[in-house]
């Protein structure tokens, strides 16, 4: 029998704390899958058919096939994050976070079984939502691997920053305080339901310290080759807020912040 | 005997303020029961959840089977199991998607055989499939029992695991316990129940204040500390102590019918027959009499107090 070498990856670790994770998604299909779903055909309704069948094409395709990458984004900010801080939140809430903090498992790989978890959630909502949003709009992607590459980024970098929030939070409002008040504001103003040419240049100046902007601009490109700023900014900037992220949560293991006494 | 937990100089401290433990150094040793005693804030969670890697070290060392905490944490916390004093579980999973996931968790590969061996020897089998959250307390602790135990844990912490568990469970814990030691399992067990720690411990150690005030075999301890009392019930209400038994550690109860005599049973001689002799040339007669041994409660109350023990 091969003897398990302690000083190896636990994967099997990982793995635990993953499938933990996504039970929790089984056993809460309805709030996990269905309603962030029905929320966001409920918005092709009002913005891409009620509102949207007021507008014209946007630089050459419909507006409702115009929101569908804005609409995506928005659901995976808005659900990798949420996920990532409740899986880490709870069993800080519980107390069972002892388990994982006298487990023989690293810092790298508690991340991973909780971020992977959660990104895999956001990107099983997005996969859905798009797969729906075609039987609304005649969809087309462009750029499949960019679409993907922005889809997995997206979902993993905002699935750190819900781990950061999930540590930072010592109770259930300070939890939903950064989802509600931060992200969700900048995604809608993040260029989701227009582009940038449609405001006046002051505004459009003052958008572009929005990082959400950048992210829906690089996703709408591998969709539409149609973009805000350019998509060499936008995979830059992916990069800029996974390495921020990154560096976030080590500093939370290094020094036990809210996690370990 | 050889030594699994070595902990020196063991230090834990809250900002400037608060030094919870205090150049702690204690060795546990390969297959024994160890029970650490000490009042409410005395240290043992925190010295366990240092050891455990739930808590940070201020200073010190502390190694498992040779393996340093810190820089070898792996091979460290896969010896050790631990069952937390709070009902700290989830609600919603199943006992056995519980038990399996602390198994996972550990690195070790599912064994659905030994998970189902360990809830039938904790009783839950027939609850394998039961949401926690229906669960009673006594049950609960059981669960928290069977995830400690499911990763096959050299070490098993427990602490304080009967808090609030009935008579009936207690003594099937205890019967838990007596087993996993004979499979060689070492346990370290904080309690409130000095029963508990007079009826499993092979030793015992005292916590208070952060520091390890004593560390000794219970049976020794019990018997350098355990002085005997011989009580008098006697015939006629006395008034005083004569002054022919002042040379005696006696005292006389408030009713003046029990005659107390405070012994040493391990010193040379006991002074009872002397004192019966000089019982009779006084006509104090008796009607019965009885022995008894401080108890484990009375030491630990006294060394905690500072008394002399």
């Amino acid at each position: 029998m091969k003897k398990f070498n302690m000083q190896s990856l636990n994967i099997r670790g990982v793995k635990a704390i993953y499938l933990f994770e996504m039970a929790r998604l089984r056993r809460t299909l309805f709030q996990s899958i269905a309603s962030p779903v029905i929320s966001t055909l409920l918005y092709f309704v009002v913005f891409g058919s009620a509102i949207g069948s007021r507008i014209e094409q946007v630089d050459g395709i419909t507006y409702a096939q115009f929101i569908v990458p804005g609409l995506l984004m928005l659901s995976l900010l808005t659900h990798s994050t949420s996920n990532a801080s409740f899986g880490i939140y709870f069993p800080k809430f519980t107390g069972t976070i002892y388990e994982v903090l006298s487990a023989p498992i690293s810092y790298l790989e508690i991340v991973m079984g909780y971020v992977g978890a959660a990104a895999s959630k956001s990107i099983i909502l997005g996969v859905i939502i798009l797969v729906t949003s075609a039987f609304f709009v005649d969809l087309q992607i462009a750029h499949p691997f960019w679409m993907v590459f922005f889809l997995l980024m997206t979902s993993i970098t905002f699935a750190l920053l819900g781990f950061i929030i999930g540590i930072w939070a010592d109770n259930f409002e300070k939890l939903q305080v950064i989802p509600l008040l931060v992200i969700t504001p900048l995604t809608f103003l993040g260029g989701t339901f227009y582009s940038l040419d449609m405001l006046p240049p002051f505004w459009q100046t003052v958008s572009l310290f929005n990082p959400v902007v950048y992210l829906i601009s690089g996703f709408r490109w591998s969709f539409y080759e149609m973009a805000d700023v350019n998509i060499s900014v936008s995979v830059f900037m992916i990069f800029f807020f996974l390495f921020s992220c990154l560096g976030v949560v080590w500093w939370i293991f290094r020094t036990g912040y809210n996690i370990k006494q | 005997m050889q030594t699994i937990l070595s902990i020196k100089n063991l230090t834990k401290t809250y900002g400037e303020d608060f030094t919870a433990l205090n150049d702690v150094s204690l060795e546990i040793r390969k297959g024994e029961i160890f029970a650490l005693l000490g009042p409410n804030g005395a240290g043992k969670t925190t010295l366990i959840s240092t050891i455990c890697g739930i808590v940070n070290p201020s200073g010190g060392t502390v190694t498992v089977d040779g393996h340093d905490i810190i820089t070898n944490y792996r091979a460290a916390r896969a010896m050790i199991g631990l069952v937390p004093q709070e009902l700290t579980t989830d609600s919603f999973e199943t006992v056995w998607d519980t038990v399996s996931f602390t198994r996972g968790l550990f690195g070790k590969k599912r064994d659905n055989a030994l998970v189902s061996k360990i809830l039938k020897d904790l009783s839950l089998y027939d609850k394998k499939d039961n949401k926690i959250m229906t669960l009673s307390g006594g049950m609960k602790r059981r669960v928290l029992i069977a995830k400690a135990l499911s990763h096959e844990p050299r070490i098993l912490f427990l602490d304080e695991p009967t808090a609030g568990v009935d008579v009936e469970l207690r003594k099937d814990m205890w019967a838990v316990v007596r087993g996993l030691q004979q499979s060689g399992v070492t346990i370290i067990l904080t309690t409130h129940y000095i029963e508990e720690a007079e009826e499993m411990a092979d030793r015992v150690g005292i916590i208070s204040k952060g520091e390890i005030i004593l560390v000794e075999d219970k049976a020794t301890l019990m018997a350098k500390l355990g002085k005997k009392h011989l009580t008098l019930e006697l015939c006629e209400k006395l008034e005083t102590v004569p002054d022919t038994l002042k040379g005696y550690d006696l005292s006389l109860s408030d009713d003046g019918f029990s005659l107390v005599y405070q012994y040493d049973s391990t010193g040379k001689t006991t002074g009872i027959t002397g004192l019966l002799d000089k019982l009779k040339g006084e006509n104090i007669a008796f009607r019965d009499l009885s022995t008894g041994q401080r108890s484990l409660e009375d030491i630990f109350v006294g060394l905690v107090k500072g008394g002399e023990g």
